[in-house]
């Protein structure tokens, strides 16, 4: 294990060793300890390493990811994950706003609440959150599943294109273009998976989900959709 | 009584054919005018100011025997790595999808041969364009099409896009007649929808969190490219500053006459100022903030010719960026088309509807038939001819005005043709010394 004190060695340091481990290294178990909320702990690594943070972490937490294993045992600020591109991200606490940003692949998994625009713009990232979403999120989201096994809040999936939302809980509103959709069998088992890869298979089933996607009316512009825009 | 004159007609100043033409295809259409291009309606540009040329106070440099140097280092203030080019005139950001990819690889290869650099664009990074590209930028825009972090590593810079001066406030859009397979597929969004990019990013606002994104690149890319923030024309002296707060190393600032691939023509018209007006609000806040040089400025909207470029570098920018000019120079709007723009419904130099992908030159489209038309190899080589002029030209000028290197030129070397120019570009009324604006004069 390879431990690294963020209070004293600094955010630079410790990049510039997780950067250095390019494909195989049988450096792959790594801590960080105080953590202190800094910013941009652990992005951009490259490698299939294990990384646990002790503590909350700040903006863009484990951004770009490829390949990692992050776990934060705390809470993540802005950002987290954004743009993950492969790897699993575990949150033990909640999560800021824009977690997943982007992200165009990989798992992230939150175990307590998201903020605001959870999941905005993903692009083929899988997103399992134990607690509740805020508003905005998976605004714009192109691509892969977002599991909520709480609440949503206004406007989930507003202008959504091809992402597919899963909400246990109440969906405070629909944002524009956004659908209850039909569960289909090939839905629950894609459900049950991400259940069970996010750490959740024990506390939720999948037929307990409404499943949300976007109504396509959005998808090439029509002026009697005006008030939609 | 018939044979008494007649009222001539008169058309009306507000209500020209013009005006009343687009009120009848909005009636007719439901839809706002789209098209791509800057700002057509007349403007104080760079044509407004003249050099004031050597003169008994101060002499001038030998043509073709004394030197005057071109060259601009860009990214000094934090990156390992700052890029350094042979002339100050760049590539702006055109992406691949709004451009076909040999188009894409004929600015690569005319910017290349003439020593500066290419920018991507909303769509990511090709291979034509990074292959073909010594010194490539990278754009990172709100939608994130095609961002991952080995294009951000293979860039040589990145340019975190917040607006540009076609449409400062407004999102990209890329209609479905140009979303063909790989574009689509390198955005991850399905064949032949309308592609909206955000006007926001979507996981920073404002500038402390911008601060703390482009810390996160730094640290992604370790530290080594040079980040520019780029902005469209709108408050330049505030952008700029808090552009520098945030830790920029370069400010690309874009006036309205820069183009885009496509938007609103009531955007492109009615919103922003142009470059003349912005440039010395970005000057001074450098100044003011004292990292004029040391945070580069690189300016864009409407540059023609090697005067524009002087004239842009007197008023205090580092270098500039060329968008439309390029396109022109690889083909675009060229008269040899002019029996296809017709059936269009243009004419050669007037035509703008690049979101539509019927370009007959070959160079905003993605029909396949139509971007074999375009030669990359020529095309370059055009580009490149015509980088090589306007340095020349910039470089007589600088020599006239004594000047032994391009960034040598100051306001002191210019007087305005009118009061407009004058006060935008703060250098003095041809023939006096005065500045609308400013304190004393005469």
């Amino acid at each position: 294990m390879q431990s690294f004190d963020l209070g004293k060695e600094g955010l630079r340091a410790l990049n510039s060793a997780l950067h250095a481990l390019k494909g195989q290294t049988n450096m792959t178990d790594w801590e960080v300890i105080n953590p202190k909320g800094a910013h941009a702990i652990a992005a951009g690594v490259d490698a299939p390493v294990n990384i646990t943070v002790h503590g909350s972490t700040g903006y863009y937490c484990a951004g770009m990811n490829k390949h990692a294993t992050i776990r934060i045992k705390g809470s993540a600020g802005p950002g987290v994950a954004e743009n993950m591109m492969s790897g699993t991200v575990i949150i033990d606490g909640n999560a800021s706003q824009y977690a997943g940003a982007t992200g165009r692949g990989g798992l992230l998994v939150i175990k307590g609440n998201a903020s605001s625009r959870c999941g905005v713009s993903m692009k083929g990232i899988d997103i399992v959150v134990h607690g509740s979403i805020g508003h905005m999120s998976a605004f714009m989201a192109q691509s892969g599943n977002l599991v909520v096994l709480g609440d949503a809040g206004d406007a989930l999936g507003d202008s959504l294109y091809e992402a597919r939302l899963f909400v246990r809980g109440s969906v405070k509103s629909l944002g524009a273009d956004c659908i209850e959709k039909e569960m289909r069998p090939e839905h629950l088992a894609l459900l049950a998976d991400l259940l069970k890869r996010g750490e959740a298979d024990g506390k939720a089933k999948p037929e307990e989900f409404k499943r949300y996607g976007s109504a396509r009316k959005l998808y090439n512009f029509n002026i009697d959709n005006a008030s939609s825009y | 009584m018939t044979d008494l004159p007649r009222t001539p007609p008169r058309f009306s100043a507000t209500f020209t054919p013009a005006v009343n033409a687009e009120i009848r295809r909005a009636a007719a259409s439901g839809i706002y005018d789209i098209r791509g291009g800057g700002t057509k309606r007349h403007l104080p540009h760079f044509d407004d100011l003249l050099f004031l040329g050597a003169s008994i106070s101060r002499y001038p440099l030998e043509g073709y025997r004394e030197k005057c140097s071109t060259d601009v280092w860009l990214g000094t203030r934090f990156a390992k790595k700052p890029i350094h080019l042979d002339i100050p005139i760049t590539i702006a950001g055109m992406s691949f999808g709004a451009l076909s990819g040999p188009a894409k690889e004929a600015l690569g290869r005319g910017a290349s041969e003439a020593g500066t650099s290419t920018t991507t664009g909303d769509g990511g990074m090709t291979e034509e364009e990074r292959g073909h590209s010594k010194t490539l930028v990278y754009q990172y825009l709100p939608s994130r099409y095609g961002m991952n972090p080995d294009d951000l590593r293979r860039a040589d810079a990145i340019e975190v896009v917040v607006g540009q001066g076609a449409k400062p406030g407004g999102g990209g859009m890329l209609l479905g007649q140009k979303i063909s397979d790989r574009v689509a597929n390198m955005r991850n969004l399905p064949k032949g929808i309308d592609q909206r990019s955000a006007c926001r990013h979507p996981d920073w606002t404002g500038p402390d969190d911008l601060e703390i994104k482009i810390m996160e690149l730094r640290e992604i890319t370790d530290w080594e490219k040079p980040i520019y923030v780029k902005v469209g024309g709108a408050r330049p002296y505030y952008d700029t500053a808090l552009a520098v707060k945030a830790g920029a190393d370069v400010v690309v600032l874009d006036g309205m006459q820069g183009g885009t691939a496509a938007t609103q023509d009531v955007f492109i018209e009615h919103v922003g100022m142009p470059i003349l007006a912005c440039i010395p609000q970005a000057v001074k806040a450098l100044q003011d903030l004292g990292m004029h040089r040391k945070v580069q400025l690189i300016v864009s909207g409407g540059i023609r010719s090697g005067a524009d470029v002087a004239k842009a570098m007197a008023l205090g920018a580092d270098a500039v960026a060329i968008g439309t000019a390029a396109l022109i120079a690889l083909g675009d709007n060229d008269p040899r088309w002019e029996e296809e723009y017709q059936k269009l419904g243009t004419t050669a130099d007037a035509y703008d509807d690049w979101h539509e992908g019927r370009d007959p030159a070959g160079i905003t489209t993605q029909d396949p038939e139509l971007s074999k038309r375009f030669d990359p190899v020529l095309g370059g080589r055009r580009l490149k001819n015509y980088l090589k002029v306007m340095t020349l030209e910039a470089q007589t000028i600088a020599r006239a005005c004594g000047k032994n290197h391009l960034h040598n030129l100051e306001p002191e070397d210019l007087c305005s043709l009118t009061i407009e120019a004058a006060a935008m570009a703060g250098v003095p009324l041809a023939g006096t010394n005065w500045i609308p604006g400013r304190n004393g004069g005469w």
